[in-house]
């Protein structure tokens, strides 16, 4: 879902960027409290993680393919503002090293993919979770619905975008948008709660969410 | 505290890395946007780039496409994954304001 350059017009693009910009910078000065030491490796390598895995494009349907996104994964191992400078640093390195995705319209991209995918994962992973507190398969309820949700939102955004700068009226461009992305966001889904099962098996203590409750658990049984 | 072994990071990238020799078998039909774009006439508005470092995931002057894709790839896990951990770190260093 990279917008390339010239899709959208200077007023969107503009908007867009402050808004990126804003995200941004609220997540890095929450990264700067809240980022524990020695998390920068993993930082490091979910974003390398997600860079390759968007490279595994998968057709969806009749001559249309998609990749993962990485939004939901992302905000699950590195918590909301961790996965949003990860994702953000994915789309720059694409943007500026392999011309995937527009150089002025890399504020866009952040804005749809990095804050916006991430936020709507977030809290829908928060949401689920305490619906479904204690039981089980919550947390792989929570990694697929939230994926899904992060996707179809990112490309609302992006839908907006593309009718805001007159590419195309909001009354196409949205419902074919989301009809696609509604296909790609269960991909997305899948990829996650696979990869999220494949984590929490090597090392539980890696995904965010679980680890609390985890720690809660053992207290309650010592005190 | 999150202190990771060296050895668990070390088999994140290793995986990473592999899923990067699998990117030659991923279809290359357009993507949904670009479906979209396709379909409702505006993909004609799309720039050229103002340059071009390692286009569409090939890495200029090798002819066998499937490695060049493989090393484009290689070499964009591993710049994120530097990138990435670097802005951690630098991060996590700023002292609180």
């Amino acid at each position: 879902m990279h917008i390339p350059d010239g899709f959208l017009n200077t007023a969107t693009t503009g908007v867009a960027w402050v808004a990126s910009a804003g995200g941004l910078g609220y997540a890095t000065h929450r990264l700067r409290h809240e980022m524990e030491e020695g998390e920068a490796p993993l930082m490091g390598i979910t974003a390398a993680f997600i860079f390759a895995a968007q490279m595994m494009n998968v057709t969806v349907a009749g001559g249309t393919s998609g990749h993962l996104l990485g939004a939901a994964l992302a905000t699950l191992l590195l918590g909301p503002w961790g996965g949003m400078v990860a994702i953000a640093a994915v789309l720059a390195v694409q943007a500026l090293i392999f011309q995937d995705g527009g150089l002025i319209a890399l504020g866009p991209n952040i804005l749809n993919l990095a804050v916006v995918g991430v936020l709507v994962a977030w809290g829908v992973q928060r949401a689920v979770l305490r619906l479904m507190q204690g039981r089980a398969h919550a947390q792989s309820v929570a990694a697929f619905v939230s994926a899904w949700f992060s996707v179809m939102v990112a490309a609302l955004f992006a839908s907006i975008e593309l009718g805001l700068s007159g590419a195309s009226p909001w009354g196409l461009v949205i419902p074919a948008m989301e009809g696609v992305h509604a296909v790609i966001g269960v991909v997305e889904g899948l990829i996650t709660v696979a990869v999220l099962a494949f984590v929490r098996a090597a090392r539980p203590d890696l995904v965010h969410g679980i680890a609390a409750p985890l720690q809660i658990s053992v207290e309650q049984e010592r005190s | 505290m999150k202190q990771i072994p060296r050895r668990v990071w070390l088999i994140g990238l290793v995986v990473a890395l592999a899923v990067t020799i699998l990117s030659p078998l991923a279809s290359s039909h357009p993507d949904g946007l670009e479906r979209v774009a396709e379909d409702q006439g505006f993909i004609g508005r799309a720039l050229d780039p103002f340059y071009e470092i390692i286009p569409d995931y090939l890495l200029p002057g090798i002819s066998n496409e499937a490695i060049s894709t493989i090393l484009a790839g290689m070499i964009g896990v591993l710049l994120v994954a530097g990138v990435v951990y670097l802005l951690a770190r630098l991060t996590h260093a700023r002292p609180a304001a």
